[in-house]
């Protein structure tokens, strides 16, 4: 919203302040303020009120005059005109020889052969206004050689507040409530609002006027005829545009004038078309033409200002095409209204038109303001137009009156909130300027809340805490640490697990941390070949590519590895993200914490690969808790796994997740050469699992046995399961050393080594302990390859 | 000294002066002292002696024995230095001036600025908390002071699910459920409620370089007996000066959240021209950084928590921001796009 500090100062006197400073201040203390501040009429001077005296035709233009004009100088002026309304006898705005407009110097110009000293301006041309259809035109009464300047509001400082940081504050969309503020800043008095005495028509006939519709709050208005001022006086046109709306008509600018004054919006109908004015809101939808020209449709939820049974205006957002003023309108009717807010938000946002009136109701508008406002409309209309007539009573309908608040609070409240000390004499004084009433007794305060504050703003009394503070100035506090009592605090074992996870990742194992977003992304795995999964959908995004959230974060990951082929021949990234399985008994969804790792590599085999991928998951098991890890093979079932290798992980009895391949059909569209594979766990279950700690054992002091066996297998699995079952305390290691194919089959060599903490083994009882081994092999068919080694 | 002796010692002068290597120096050894060698063979000689000449004789083939003795040790050692230096004379010098080979994983720029937060607020006491990225309507807002048709709904643009639940548009939406946790520590035991918690926030909206609708936000809160507004400051200017590690001036301005109140927009001297101004300030002297506010009571009662007996305040940092700022991250979207050349840069930074 665009301000003018000549308009503020219409009701505050803020003569020998800095109003720069001021509006500094405003901006720390009330609502944000632009950056740039426009200094209106700083660029223009020099142009004066001039009468034209002759005008003749130029010979060889037909848009061009040749005009003499007295400027107010001793000699009349030549000047060459293109204007269309040049006469002989008007006033206008002439911009002198030397004179500034803009970047523009004036100085004696050749216009067509004939030579122009000085310049006739239309509004815009002086930077004033809209109006470009003719040169500026001047009332009689000035004098020649008057600077514009000194009869015209034209030197102003505009500043602009970011409307969104207005949201909770309806007093604050028109320059009466900003210079309420602009007062307390300053410590000025804020002077009462100019009015005219409505009882004085109090004899006159009512409007007939319902509220039907709990919507309806408070409805007023007046009738008035005879207006006979079509054009806005200068100075009002002036503002309107310096604050960004276009000057129209008398009528159009006197009510937008009251808007931007005190944040009313007004309307007004022919008087003809609103006889029996009811507010309500119809059973059917329709269609309504607002005064724009355009059909919109209406349903039942919307508040309409009726005629009777006829719509003429959508309550609170805009008038009807038909009930608009026109050319025979003799008798017209005044709206000041307010309507319940969250309605008119709605229906705006129904008919996706937001407008400044709408804009305004949103806000909770005070409803006391409807008949003040009406009073300043009829103060300003009879000021400028002596001819127009109130041809009616104030007819007010108030159907819902706000809530009035009165708040107690004491000072040990305001010491606590603010931890300083800030006098009682201070908050009396700040809280009395904003128009707040207030009573001290001892150190009790009793604060009544004015009605522009009231309907929803200031309600409680963390809120009065926020009106002393912001005009004592929170550059003005003492800030100081807090005086708590400690205590250790600990760590979340999950976010410690997730923390150690990423460190060993990228750490040891060189990889990069990604993240991925956490719905499936349909182009992208549609490239892929990635089937998207029915599960939890956004209901409402825009983004016709998003709408599945994702179950697994590796279909996500993959398209990223697709994205990063050219980056190198070998990398390998990670997500610790979120996904969603679903919902849960309860109905809210099933969200997880997961960890998604893919190795990429265009120079290492498959296996390798793999084997190298299962031993980061089992240094993380080790590293975080100590725990071994173990696999079950899966059935594949997502359309990026493959058949083959697809293992669930295991640790401490709890199924984490998987590690798998990726399927051919996705690898080879990510690239035909490379070989992917994945693995996902489950974050949160992992930190579940207690941490089985370091279990340290006193080296021995004696030799150890190693032993060798090979053995006649596909998998190393059952020579497991046999040493295990062994279940000798001798035993202290057991690798894996070699593992072979030949066509006589696979083998696998285990390399077991035994010790003993407080003797020096013999051979005999090792050989005891590898023969039970090798017997229960042999029971299942698994022969050792090339005998017992010793 | 015989003539005899005489001749076998110039010899084997002669033959040692020779030697370049182990394998020739034994093989002298052996020709003069070994069981045949020409000193042994001397003392063959001794039986054609008289007593008297024995005895000198003897005498002198020993001292011979000794001297070549000797020398073949002294000999073995300077080989030995010889093969150490020539072993190392061998090594190449190597082109240190070679590029260091750098390669080494990364963590997310998100990561590190959260990292270095959390261990700011680590250092003074608070909890770090997680939340989950789906919450319910009244964690976003009912619990929030955010009823329904509350125009600040309109703010944020939030995806919401199938069975009414939403990507969570704010941190504060765990604000609710942190209160429930720890209200029993403060009011039975006194402990204040300090934590943090870091999470990624959804906005449904379209992406361009400022604009993502995924996005970090770190909200904190701080609630016991008499936290006010004056320690609100003290936290948010402290905490800002170690993230950026310099001096930090800080400023309120009035700022409308429903579930604070007063509610701020912090603004912090520019980090570029310490607040002159300069184009990436907009020439203000002021960057917009965080908002934050006291507890509006009505969120505290939500949590259970009584606010006549207690206050708080909460701020909510933008980590994405935060990031792009710290590292010149020019495009948003450059955060999620999973770009290793954008990515593989951010090693570490402590």
């Amino acid at each position: 919203m665009l301000l003018s500090m000549n308009w503020i100062s219409d009701f505050v006197d803020l003569s020998g302040l800095d109003k720069l400073e001021l509006i500094n201040k405003f901006s720390l203390s009330t609502a944000e303020v632009e950056n740039e501040i426009f200094f209106k009429g700083s660029d223009l001077s020099g142009v004066v009120v001039a009468e034209i005296k002759s005008v003749e035709p130029h010979p060889d233009s037909k848009k061009l005059h040749l005009l003499k004009v007295d400027a107010g100088d001793s000699e009349l002026v030549d000047v060459v005109c293109g204007a269309p309304n040049v006469r002989v006898g008007l006033k206008t705005a002439f911009a002198k020889v030397g004179a500034q407009i803009g970047d523009i110097t004036i100085s004696p110009r050749k216009l067509a052969g004939y030579t122009s000293c000085g310049m006739c301006c239309s509004e815009k041309e002086l930077g004033i206004g809209d109006g470009n259809d003719g040169i500026m035109e001047i009332t009689d009464d000035v004098a020649c050689g008057t600077d514009l300047k000194s009869i015209y509001q034209i030197d102003d400082i505009v500043f602009e507040v970011d409307n969104k940081s207005l949201t909770n504050r309806p007093d604050l969309w028109g320059h009466y409530g900003i210079a309420r503020e602009f007062a307390a800043i300053a410590g000025r008095e804020l002077r009462p609002l100019p009015t005219a005495d409505l009882a004085a028509y109090d004899s006159l006939p009512k409007v007939d006027l319902k509220i039907e519709d709990p919507l309806g709050q408070r409805y007023s208005c007046l009738q008035f005829e005879n207006i006979s001022t079509h054009v806005s006086p200068v100075n009002m046109r002036i503002r309107l545009y310096y604050c960004g709306m276009r000057a129209l008509n008398f009528l159009a600018d006197l009510t937008n004038y009251l808007m931007l004054e005190m944040g009313q919006p007004m309307h007004a109908f022919d008087s003809r078309k609103v006889e029996k004015i009811r507010i309500k809101r119809f059973d059917k939808p329709f269609t309504f033409k607002t005064l724009d020209g355009i059909e919109r449709e209406i349903d039942e939820n919307t508040l309409m200002i009726c005629n009777d049974n006829t719509p003429v205006a959508i309550a609170g957002i805009m008038g009807g095409l038909d009930s608009e003023i026109v050319a025979d309108t003799t008798t017209l009717t005044l709206e000041s209204a307010t309507f319940d807010a969250a309605s008119i938000r709605k229906s705006t946002v129904r008919l996706a038109h937001r407008t400044d009136a709408s804009m305004r109701y949103e806000k909770c508008l005070d409803p006391e303001m409807t008949t003040v406002a009406v009073a300043r409309f009829v103060k300003l209309l009879t000021d400028i137009d002596s001819n127009a007539k109130v041809v009616s009573a104030l007819t007010d309908e108030y159907a819902r009156r706000y809530d009035m608040v009165s708040l107690s609070f004491d000072k040990a409240f305001v010491n606590k909130y603010t931890g300083i000390e800030i006098s009682n004499d201070t908050i009396v004084k700040t809280l009395t300027s904003l128009g707040f009433g207030v009573e001290l007794s001892g150190d009790t305060f009793k604060v009544d809340v004015p009605s522009w504050r009231a309907t929803k703003d200031v309600t409680i009394k963390a809120d009065i805490i926020e009106e002393i503070t912001r005009i004592y100035g929170y550059d003005n506090f003492d800030i100081n640490t807090a005086a708590v009592p400690l205590y250790p605090v600990r760590a979340a074992q999950e976010k410690s697990d997730e923390d150690r996870i990423k460190d060993i990742l990228v750490k040891r194992y060189s990889m990069h941390e990604l993240h991925s977003y956490v719905w499936a992304y349909y182009d992208e795995y549609k490239a892929l070949g990635i089937e998207i999964e029915p599960n939890v959908e956004l209901v409402n995004a825009t983004n016709p590519n998003i709408k599945t959230i994702r179950k697994s974060i590796v279909p996500t990951q993959l398209c990223q590895v697709k994205y990063n082929t050219l980056y190198s021949s070998d990398f390998a990234v990670f997500e610790v993200g979120r996904t969603v399985d679903g919902y849960k008994a309860d109905g809210l969804c099933n969200e997880r914490k997961k960890l998604a790792i893919t190795l990429y590599s265009k120079t290492k085999e498959m296996q390798q690969l793999y084997f190298e991928l299962r031993d980061i998951l089992a240094v993380i098991a080790d590293d975080i808790k100590h725990e071994k890890l173990s696999f079950a093979k899966k059935e594949a079932t997502h359309s990026y796994q493959h058949p083959k290798n697809l293992n669930a992980v295991w640790c401490a009895g709890k199924e984490l997740g998987e590690i798998g391949i990726v399927n051919s059909a996705v690898s080879k569209k990510i690239d035909k050469k490379a070989n992917i594979v994945y693995a996902e766990l489950d974050v949160a279950d992992f930190a579940t699992i207690a941490n089985a700690g370091i279990a340290y054992e006193e080296p021995s002091k004696f030799p150890e046995i190693e032993i060798d066996l090979s053995f006649v297998t596909d998998t190393f699995a059952p020579i497991a399961k046999a040493i295990e079952n062994a279940s000798c305390s001798l035993i202290k290691k057991v690798s894996v050393v070699d593992t072979y194919a030949d066509e006589n089959g696979k083998s696998v060599t285990v390399r077991i080594i035994f010790s003993h903490g407080e003797r020096t083994l013999t051979k005999e009882e090792v050989l005891e302990v590898v023969n039970g081994i090798v017997a229960e092999l042999e029971a299942q068919s698994i022969k050792l390859k090339n005998g017992l080694p010793m | 000294m015989s003539q005899k002796t005489m001749e076998v010692k110039n010899a084997f002068s002669q033959a040692l002066s020779k030697v370049e290597n182990m394998e020739e120096l034994e093989k002298i050894r052996v020709e003069y002292i070994g069981k045949k060698g020409y000193v042994t063979e001397l003392l063959k000689e001794m039986k054609n002696l008289s007593n008297e000449e024995k005895k000198t004789f003897g005498q002198q083939v020993n001292v011979l024995k000794n001297e070549v003795n000797d020398q073949i040790a002294a000999k073995r050692e300077e080989l030995k230095q010889k093969e150490i230096e020539f072993e190392n004379s061998r090594m190449p010098e190597f082109d240190i001036s070679i590029p260091a080979d750098l390669e080494r994983g990364s963590y997310h720029p998100i990561t590190l600025v959260q990292r270095q937060c959390e261990e700011i607020f680590r250092s003074m006491g608070f909890a770090i908390e997680d939340y989950s990225e789906i919450v319910t309507d009244y964690e976003c807002f009912e619990a929030l002071n955010i009823p329904k048709d509350h125009p600040a709904r309109d703010m944020q643009d939030t995806y919401y699910l199938e069975n009414g639940q939403l990507l969570k548009s704010h941190t504060s939406a765990a604000q609710n459920a942190i209160y429930k946790k720890y209200k029993d520590a403060l009011v039975n035991e006194g402990k204040p409620i300090k934590a943090i918690f870091p999470g990624r926030c959804f906005r449904n909206e379209a992406t361009d370089a400022c604009h993502e609708n995924t996005f970090f936000q770190m909200e904190g809160v701080m609630v016991d007996k008499n936290i006010s507004i004056s320690n609100l400051i003290f936290f948010m200017k402290t905490m800002l000066s170690e993230v950026f590690q310099k001096d930090i001036k800080v400023r309120l301005r009035p700022g409308f959240f429903p579930f604070v109140e007063p509610g701020f927009e912090l603004d912090i001297s520019c980090l570029i021209c310490g607040g002159d101004g300069c184009p990436s300030c907009k020439h203000s002297g002021w960057l917009e950084l965080c908002p934050c506010g006291m507890i509006h009571p009505e969120v505290l009662k939500a949590g259970g928590i009584d606010p006549e007996e207690y206050t708080g305040f909460a701020f909510g940092l933008g980590l994405t921001r935060l990031a792009m700022m710290k590292y010149g991250v020019k495009d948003i979207r450059d955060l999620n796009s999973g770009s290793l050349k954008t990515l593989s840069q951010f090693t570490d930074d402590k």
